[in-house]
Order: structure tokens, then C-alpha cells, then sequence
């Protein structure tokens, strides 16, 4: 089996309302955080232990279902079948 | 004219969109439900409003993976209306038919109230009935309505003439007041280059019949029909 994790992250560029509104909570509670924003953390766990071309049906999934590029960007860790599991 | 109101799972305006079109309009219409892969040779298609899949992961972001878009995609394609209505013109934006995408309303409410739109164009498939610089009264009932793409795709959409509904006071004057959600240069609504395919976050169907306030839906349904009829005769 192989895990592997997307982060999904919103732009620099657009402005991340719900990251706004976390931020001024945060402030509220006396920490001066400048800036925050929020995205999604995606777990995943494959069948078979080909990582390479799991990265590469990944790599599509990521790019058409978990993420927008107009508005998101992603990063895509995969863990070598190897150490899955090993902990 | 021939309809077809699409239903996904957690769509919530089908019924809407139905009624205007079978009882106010007189159109043939039937609703096809989202695993189905043919529109069964109708000539106009309405993604309705809702909560498609509960809004996981992005607004329409799965919905636009179900059986029926290619059919949708074909129909765009082949120069049929389509008509997206609020998650309808989310779903659009995720399957690529129209350009950019919707975000969280930039006051993080969700909006749910009757405010005006400023027609931009009397000359599209969906006002021709109406002129520019018309100002309709039609609800809105969203969290993410805020359009969002780069400038350089806005700048077209305008050159384009694709943008035939902006966010105005009564006077159809823009301002950020009027503007509900924080959508791009007060988009409301737009259409793809050819014109054929609409999404809009407002919701014309709602605002068909003057006893539920205001009738000024209604022209833009009726536009697509006086279009068709002009085609035939």
C-alpha cells in the first residue's frame, strides 16, 4: 500500500476570506499573526506499491479533482511503500 | 422547446426551474437525473441551484465529474443553451465550460435576499428581451459566490461581451455596496465566447411570477424561447 498526503493550498494572489477570518480570530486572542490562510490536507491511501505511477494518476487527480488552479495551488508527498506503515 | 432540468444529488432549485418552465412558460421539460449520459435530445439544459454533493471539496467541484456532463459538454459544443443557476454556474466553472471559478463570499455571510442586477447586454441568447442598463430585482441565496479569475480573462469576458449581468444598486449603479459576495468587477452572471452556455449566481427562477415579488426572471427564460422561435420560423 502506498500513503501519500496532498496539502491544497489557496493563491498568495486571492484573497482567502475564511484565512482572513481565522487570522482576525487569532488576533483576537492577543497573538499579532499577520497573515493566515486555510487549506486542505488530504489523505490517501493506494492500493499496489508502484509509487511512480502513483505519483503520475496522482499528479492528474490533484490537478483536475483536488485542487482548482485558478484559485489553488498543491503539493503532493508520497511515501515509499517501504516505510508505510512502518510506524 | 425541449428542456431538461439536470438533478444531482443535493441539488435544491430542480423543482424551481421545473415549475417556471412546464407551468409559467409552457415548455416541454423533464428533469434527468445525473448518472443518466444522454439529455434525450433536448434543446436547452438548466444545471440547477443546490448543494451538489454537499459542497464538498470545492462548490461543484464533484459534480462535475458525473455521467451526465458529457452529455452537458456536448450539448455546450453543439451550440444548445445551458443554463447554470447558482451551484449550476459553480459546476460550469469546475468543468471548464465557463472560465474562472467561485469563491467564498468575501464577507463570509451567507447572502439570501432579492437585490438588482444591472443588464450589461440586450443582444445575447439570455436578454434579448432587455435592453442594457435595465435593472431586474431576482434573488440571490448563496456562501460562494465570489467570481474570481485573472485579470487578463476579465478584461476578455468584457471585450466579449460575455458578462449580461452585474451586481447594481436600483439605480444600476455599481458600487461595493451593492456587490453581495466581493465577486470581480461586480459579476453577476456571464456566458462563453459563443454565447450558448450561462451561469449566473442569481436565481431568475425564483423571480418568475409576481406573487412571489418580482417577475423579472422571467425575461431571460423568455429570451432563450424567442431566440428558438426565431430560429425556426
Amino acid at each position: 500500500m502506498i500513503r501519500a498526503q496532498v496539502i491544497v493550498r489557496p493563491r498568495a494572489s486571492i484573497f482567502d476570506p475564511q484565512g482572513d477570518a481565522v487570522g482576525r480570530a487569532i488576533q483576537s486572542l492577543g497573538v499579532p499573526v499577520r497573515q493566515a490562510h486555510v487549506g486542505k490536507c488530504i489523505e490517501l491511501e493506494i492500493e499496489g506499491d508502484d509509487a511512480a505511477a502513483a505519483r503520475a494518476q496522482l499528479e492528474t487527480i490533484c490537478h483536475e479533482l483536488l485542487s482548482n488552479p485558478v484559485i489553488e495551488d498543491y503539493v503532493l508527498t508520497i511515501q515509499e511503500p517501504a516505510t508505510a506503515g512502518g510506524h | 422547446m425541449r428542456w431538461v432540468v439536470v438533478r444531482f444529488p443535493g441539488s435544491n432549485c430542480d423543482q424551481d426551474a421545473f415549475h417556471v418552465l412546464k407551468h409559467v412558460l409552457g415548455q416541454e421539460v423533464e428533469y434527468v437525473w445525473h448518472k443518466e449520459s444522454s439529455l434525450a435530445g433536448a434543446e436547452a439544459v438548466v444545471l440547477p441551484g443546490g448543494f451538489s454533493y454537499g459542497d464538498y471539496l470545492r462548490t461543484g467541484a464533484i459534480a462535475r465529474f458525473s455521467p451526465i456532463m458529457d452529455a452537458v459538454k456536448a450539448a455546450a459544443a453543439e451550440g444548445r443553451t445551458v443554463m447554470g443557476i447558482c451551484n449550476g454556474f459553480q459546476i460550469l466553472c469546475e468543468a471548464g465550460l465557463l472560465p474562472g471559478v467561485l469563491i467564498r463570499n468575501n464577507n463570509l455571510h451567507f447572502r439570501c435576499e432579492t437585490l438588482h442586477l444591472r443588464v450589461e447586454h440586450g443582444d445575447s441568447r439570455f436578454t434579448r428581451g432587455l435592453k442594457a442598463g435595465q435593472v431586474l430585482r431576482i434573488p440571490i441565496a448563496h456562501g460562494e459566490g465570489n467570481y474570481v479569475a485573472d485579470p487578463k480573462t476579465l478584461d476578455s469576458l468584457f471585450a466579449h461581451k460575455q458578462v449580461l449581468f452585474t451586481y447594481s444598486d436600483a439605480q444600476g449603479a455599481a458600487s461595493d455596496a451593492a456587490n453581495p459576495n466581493g465577486s470581480a468587477r461586480h459579476i453577476a452572471g456571464l456566458t462563453n465566447v459563443a454565447g450558448n452556455v450561462l451561469g449566473l449566481m442569481p436565481h431568475p427562477e425564483r423571480a418568475s411570477e409576481g406573487i412571489l415579488g418580482s417577475a423579472d426572471g422571467l425575461a431571460i427564460f423568455e429570451s432563450v424561447l424567442a431566440g428558438e422561435k426565431a430560429k425556426q420560423g
